[in-house]
Order: structure tokens, then C-alpha cells, then sequence
């Protein structure tokens, strides 16, 4: 049967099972759109950003753990994608990019919207292709898919010239791929998971640092038997946060920069790290040198390269975290360590990090913890990067799996909306809070139109605090309250959300808190809340950037204004 | 830690741009690359790099493990000094009257070196050998006026009967179980 390249693809696209892809049209993916009314099974939303039609596949794939497809034309289309493509490579989400092309016989002549968009995505995705000959398209199709859901996850690109979507060609859908150069190591190597399971046996102080991987293979329950079965606690990465419950009697927060203090006490204090599917940020070590300095590490990671990257490890085993757990929890024997865990408890006394001041403001943590009592915990949290990400990241407990989405590795402000909105599309049923603050939310806010065309009840929580607030809080700390760029001004959110047709408040007190939380959640539709909140308030615990965990500086005082000044790389 | 020459010898599908792929990379992650040489394999479709490279034992495991994830590189190894053989080919067009050609001609014999081409002012050299062998011939044609040398940089496998860089079918061996 003959059929055009644009059907090809959205042939392709059903076949893989995608129900909905995110995107802008433009003129050189013309062809492709004109095909979709065809594959009504094919649900398309329309961003008003590019950009937004990445982070919206993005916070798709991370709440449904299936690839999150976007379309962009080619050009500016393309170039507005990146930033959302970067940040799935950087976090490991699997993502099928498809863009329009100039026709073959235009690339390279400098035509109208033409750019190398194979070029410039080279290094932010995990593969890409420039599609020349539409025979290959069904194949491209497939490996696309393949390679973004398989092995460490990421982004993949396909660039389709316009005059490929339109050519007609025999479909013959390809029964398997042949890629003699991929074949990620799933099974863990036997000898490699021995020796980890005789460490753990041996050791006297042992913690797991669990990061995003076991999202990612959907090892919750592994993770908790091993913890459980060796009596180890568990510390999470930022991007983990969720993988395992938080009111779980052996959860002891999250490490880094803004980690819980007794989580980076218990890191420098551990003989034996064992770490699972995560990749050792310098966001999370510090600085690398002064990293746990007494311990032995067990590596977990599906990412060969990711092992002895930026950690000397002692056990690498490269596989599958679901797959390696467990077959290591069937050599791994009960374990005690009660004075390691009663050690761990006392600094949580001691260093109770999370602990909301008494005050008439209104302190973001407040906000946060208040959002987490009304939702009951129930809710899925998705952020944009800043201050608010980390008290939203320490504040909320997340007890369900996968319920924390934020912007890890590349840290992209504006993140918060649009990856809401794929979390939302993708999970129909799930409560979606989106924790923005009023700089992160200006970026992307013009995809409120979005939400509101497609209907879509997501609820956002502005913390409005009149500054790009972590900058100016690194400007307070290391730059003597030199606020150069950071005091910003806002729109009225609540007349932006009028002017959408979004119902929205503004809370100014405490005492507005509840009530504002719950008429959102009494609301069927989206809901703006705009948070008044104490303009100079820090996120604290804080390690210094380029500091050790160890110098971790944990209450909210004044007069800790004046630390040398450090790099701040 | 001590820098020293490694040789990577790298396997790749020959399809447009997986030269661009590799050398993205390169720049990407800071390794500085001494050279690298590229040619169709005995296989179809699959064509073979060699790569050399200053660096950390360290630093050219991490440079093999990047590469290795690059969808269209089918497999990459470091070879050991001790048991491959390279070689590289340099070109070098010197000066040479008619005073001193035949001692130039007699370098170019002791060298096992051929020469190429003959022009009133300058003969040009053909020389095959590794890094040092070539090094010295130029070192000693320096004296003359080297008019334009070009190299190519080594291609290397490793000897016998010993792993080649060839695609298996068996799955990517394990991140050095040590």
C-alpha cells in the first residue's frame, strides 16, 4: 500500500502506541498536520510556545513513564524546541521529537526557515536523523521509539523535509530493528552484584542514595525490600525524590545542595554508599573531593559512562536498577544496624530541616506544607526551578511513587506550566499542582491559553516573592546584597488569569492560606493562587556551591551574610 | 596523573554525519584529540576510526564510554601499545637543488622512505612507519627546507589473533568489572 511520508509517520505513531503529541504547526510540517484529522486516535494539543510543546512531552513522559511526542516546523520551530530537548537528555525522559524540514533539494541553500536542526540538537539528544530518503522513514520511526524508552532514556529528533511527508511510498511497517550498535546492558554482571551483596553484609553504616532510575524502571518495590530486608536507609537525589516513601521509617530526605542536613550528615558518615540510578551532580556531592569521605561505592547505573565519572566507585555494575535489584536482594541477608539507624534519627532531632518558623508572614514552607494537608498528599507536584522548587521539594512528603516532576540537571525556568500540562494530559485522574514562583512562571505563562482550550484542570500555586529569588538569595549570600537584575515586577496573576478565563486569588495572610487551597481543589476547572510571600525569605539548609556536604549551613539567620566569597561554578 | 598517548580503534557505521557525532563529542567533553583517521572497514556499511589521544587512563576510559554510547558507533576498544601495530603515512615535499638531492635521496634510502615526486627546486617524500620513524626523517630533512609536510595519523589494530575490533553479536561487555 502507498502512502505519504506524513502518513507514514502517523501510521508509525499509533502503531507506537502514542495517543497525543504536543506542537505548533509552521509550513514545512504543513503536510504532516493536514494527515491528522485521518488518525483521529491521535490527540493533538496546541502550545503557544515551542518550548512548551517539549516540556509538556516531558512532564507527559515522566507522570506516564511512555515516550512524550512534539512537533515543531522547521526553523524557529525547531530552535524553540531546545531548551525542552535539553532538558529531557539531561534528566534521561524519553521523548520522540519530530520537526519539518525545507524540501531535499533547499537543505543547505539557506532557505527561508531553514536551520540545521540535526546539527544543533547533536548534543542534546540521545540520537537524531535527518530523513532523506522516505523509504527509511518507517525504520527511523521505530528506532526513534526504541531508542528513547530503552536503556538510559532520552530525547530523539527526527528532521523530515516537507517534500518527504508529501512523497508517496510502499508502508511496510518493520517487523524488528537491527541496530548492531545499541545494546544496553540490562542484567547486571553476576560477579559484580556478588561482590555489592558481600559489602552490604559487611557494612557497618550503610545508606542508599537512590536517584531517578528507579522511576525510571519502576523499582519502588525492589528499592524498598532491599532498604528494608538490610535494614538500610534511604536518601534520595532531588530527581528521586518520590522513589521511595518519605514517611517510611528508613527515608531520610534528600542530599545536596538544599538537602536535609541529617541526609548530608548521614552521606559524609557512611561506610558503604550504595547508589541507585543516579549520576553523582555536583548539586548532590558538593564538592566531589570531601564526598563521603569513609565510604566504600557500589555504583548501580544503566549508563556505563556514567560510572567513575565524577565518582571513584569500588562496585560498578551497569544494568537495569529494577532488574539488578533484584537479583541482589536475593544475596543480600537481614540486616540490623540499629546504632547506625538511632545515629541517623538523632541528627534528624538534632537538624530538624524542615521545621517552619513560627511568624505573621507568609513563609513560602508554609504554603507548601499547607498545599500538602489539604491534597492529603494525594497530589502530583509539578515545579518550575528556583527557590520555590526546593521548598516545594522539601516541605511536600511524597509518599506516592513518581509524584515529584521538576527540572534537574539543566534547571529550566518556566519548566513548571507546560510539564504540568503533559502531567495532566497524561494522567487524567491524578490531582496536578503546579509550585511555580513568579519569575519561572513568566516564562512560560502564555500557555495558560493552552490549558484553558483543552481544558485542563491544573492548579497553580504562584509563590510571589517580587524577585528572581534564588539568584538574589546567591546575591545576598556570596555577592554582599548586591540585587543587580534580581527585583522583578509581575503582572497581576489574578487579572492574567481573569483575562484567560481562569478563576484565581490572591492570598496576602496565613489565614487565607486554607481556604484559597481548597476552593481551588473544590474548583472543577484550573485555579490560580497568587501567594504573597515573605520577598527575602532563603532556602535553607544550603551547602555553598563548591563546598563539601559537611559545611552545610542549616538556620535561617541573619547573620550569615558574609561567608568568603567562593566560586560559584 | 600522568598523561600518555592511548589509541582508541573505534568501529562505526558509515552513515552522514557520525564523523560529526565523534568529534562533537571531543569538543563537547573537553578531550583533546592527537588525531584521527577514518576509512571503510572490510565490512560493509562500517568503516573504521583510529583515535589518538593524550590523556589519564581515566580520562580515555570516560572518552571510551562516551563513545561507545554514540548510537552509531558499533563498538570501541583501547588498544595497549605493547600489542598493536600502527602505523601513519607523512608526506613531506622538501627543498632540493641538484647540490644536495642525492643526500636527501640517501636520507630518503636509509628511511625506506620512497620518493614521489621530483621538481627542479624540491623532491617530495613518501614515508610509511610509526610515530617516531616519521619524526626523525623530518627532524632530519629539516636542515634542507621542508616546504609542506602532511600526516596522516596513526591506524592501528591490534596483533594476531588477538581482540579485534569487530561487531559480535554478544551484548556490550560490562563497565570494567575489575
Amino acid at each position: 500500500m502507498k502512502l505519504t511520508g506524513a502518513q507514514i509517520v502517523c501510521e508509525c505513531l499509533v502503531k507506537e502506541g502514542v495517543d497525543v503529541i504536543f506542537g505548533i504547526l509552521g509550513g514545512m510540517i504543513l503536510p504532516l498536520y493536514d494527515t491528522l484529522p485521518q488518525y483521529p486516535q491521535l490527540r493533538h494539543i496546541l502550545v503557544r510556545h515551542e518550548q512548551c510543546a517539549a516540556h509538556a512531552a516531558d512532564g507527559y513522559a515522566r507522570a506516564t513513564g511512555r515516550v512524550g511526542v512534539c512537533m515543531a516546523t522547521s526553523g524557529p520551530g525547531a530552535t524553540n524546541l531546545v531548551t525542552g530537548i535539553a532538558n529531557a537528555c539531561l534528566d534521561s525522559v524519553p521523548m520522540v521529537a519530530i520537526t519539518g524540514q525545507v524540501p531535499r533539494t533547499l537543505i543547505g541553500k539557506d532557505a527561508f526557515q531553514e536551520i540545521d536542526t540535526t546539527g544543533i540538537t547533536l548534543p542534546i539528544t540521545k540520537h537524531n536523523y535527518l530523513v532523506l530518503d522516505t523509504n527509511q522513514l518507517p525504520e527511523i520511526m521505530k528506532e526513534a521509539f526504541y531508542l528513547a524508552k530503552s536503556g538510559r532514556p532520552g530525547p530523539v529528533l527526527i528532521d523530515i523535509p516537507r517534500d518527504v511527508q508529501t512523497e508517496q511510498v510502499e508502508f511496510r511497517y518493520p517487523s524488528k530493528i537491527t541496530l548492531p550498535s545499541y545494546k544496553p546492558t540490562l542484567e547486571g554482571h553476576p560477579a559484580q552484584i556478588k561482590k555489592a551483596a558481600k559489602l552490604i553484609n559487611e557494612a557497618h553504616q550503610p545508606l542508599i542514595l537512590a536517584g531517578r532510575g528507579v522511576i525510571i524502571s519502576e523499582g519502588y518495590d525492589e528499592l524498598r525490600e532491599l532498604a528494608e530486608k538490610a535494614q538500610v536507609p534511604v536518601v534520595t537525589t532531588l530527581l528521586g525524590i518520590s522513589c521511595f516513601p518519605e514517611s517510611h521509617v528508613l527515608s531520610y530526605g534528600w542530599l545536596g545542595m538544599h538537602g536535609m542536613a541529617y541526609a548530608n550528615k548521614a552521606v559524609n558518615a557512611a561506610d558503604l554508599i550504595i547508589a541507585i540510578g543516579m549520576r553523582f551532580d555536583d548539586r548532590a556531592t558538593g564538592n566531589v573531593n570531601s564526598f563521603a569521605p569513609d565510604a566504600q561505592i557500589i555504583h548501580i547505573d544503566i549508563d556505563p559512562a556514567e560510572i567513575g565519572k565524577n565518582i571513584r566507585v569500588d562496585v560498578p555494575i551497569v544494568g537495569d536498577v529494577r532488574t539488578v535489584l533484584n537479583k541482589l536482594n536475593k544475596q543480600v541477608v537481614p540486616g540490623g544496624h540499629i546504632d547506625w539507624i538511632q545515629q541517623l534519627d538523632d541528627w534528624r532531632k538534632e537538624h530538624p530541616a524542615v521545621l517552619i518558623r513560627e511568624t505573621e508572614e507568609l513563609l513560602p514552607q508554609f504554603v507548601i506544607r499547607k498545599i500538602y494537608e489539604v491534597t492529603q498528599g494525594e497530589a502530583t507536584i509539578v515545579t518550575g526551578v528556583g527557590q520555590h522548587q526546593m521548598w516545594a521539594a522539601q516541605h511536600y512528603w511524597y509518599d506516592r511513587p513518581n509524584t515529584f516532576i521538576s527540572s534537574g540537571g539543566l534547571g529550566t525556568m518556566g519548566f513548571g506550566l507546560p510539564a504540568a500540562i503533559g502531567a495532566k494530559v497524561g494522567c487524567p485522574d491524578s490531582t496536578v499542582w503546579c509550585i511555580d514562583g513568579d519569575g519561572s512562571f513568566q516564562m512560560t505563562m502564555q500557555d495558560l491559553a493552552t490549558i484553558v482550550q483543552e481544558r485542563l484542570a491544573v492548579k497553580i500555586a504562584i509563590l510571589n516573592n517580587g524577585y528572581l529569588g534564588m539568584v538574589r538569595q546567591w546575591q545576598e549570600l556570596f555577592y554582599q546584597r548586591r540585587y543587580v537584575a534580581t527585583p522583578l515586577s509581575g503582572p497581576d496573576f489574578v487579572k492574567i488569569g481573569e483575562a484567560y478565563g481562569i478563576p484565581a486569588v490572591r492570598v496576602k495572610r496565613k489565614e487565607e492560606v486554607v481556604p484559597a487551597i481548597e476552593q481551588a481543589m473544590n474548583s472543577d476547572g484550573p485555579f490560580i493562587i497568587d501567594f504573597m510571600i515573605e520577598p527575602e525569605e532563603n532556602v535553607f539548609p544550603m551547602v555553598p556551591p563548591g563546598a563539601s556536604l559537611a559545611e552545610i549551613i542549616e538556620e535561617p539567620r541573619k547573620e550569615v551574610v558574609s561567608w568568603p566569597r567562593r566560586s560559584t561554578s | 596523573m600522568a598523561t600518555t598517548k592511548h589509541i582508541l580503534a573505534a568501529l562505526v557505521m558509515d552513515r552522514p554525519g557520525v564523523l560529526n557525532r565523534m568529534v562533537s563529542l571531543f569538543r563537547r567533553r573537553g578531550f583533546n584529540i592527537d588525531s584521527i583517521a577514518v576509512g571503510p572497514s572490510e565490512l560493509a556499511n562500517q568503516s573504521r576510526m583510529t583515535i589518538v589521544v593524550n590523556g589519564s587512563p581515566g580520562m580515555v576510559e570516560q572518552l571510551r564510554k562516551q563513545l561507545d554510547k554514540v548510537v552509531d558507533v558499533v563498538k570501541v576498544l583501547t588498544i595497549s601499545e605493547t600489542s598493536m601495530v600502527a602505523r601513519e603515512l607523512a608526506l613531506i615535499k622538501v627543498k632540493a637543488t641538484s647540490a644536495t638531492r642525492s643526500e636527501v635521496m640517501q636520507i630518503v634510502d636509509i628511511f625506506r622512505a620512497n620518493i614521489i615526486d621530483v621538481a627542479a627546486d624540491s623532491v617530495t617524500i613518501e614515508v610509511t612507519g610509526d610515530e617516531d620513524k616519521v619524526n626523525s626523517l623530518i627532524n632530519l630533512l629539516r636542515g634542507f627546507g621542508i616546504k609542506e609536510a602532511a600526516r596522516t595519523g596513526y591506524i592501528a589494530m591490534s596483533r594476531g589473533s588477538q581482540d579485534a575490533v569487530q561487531a559480535t553479536e554478544k551484548p556490550s561487555e560490562p563497565a570494567s568489572p575489575s
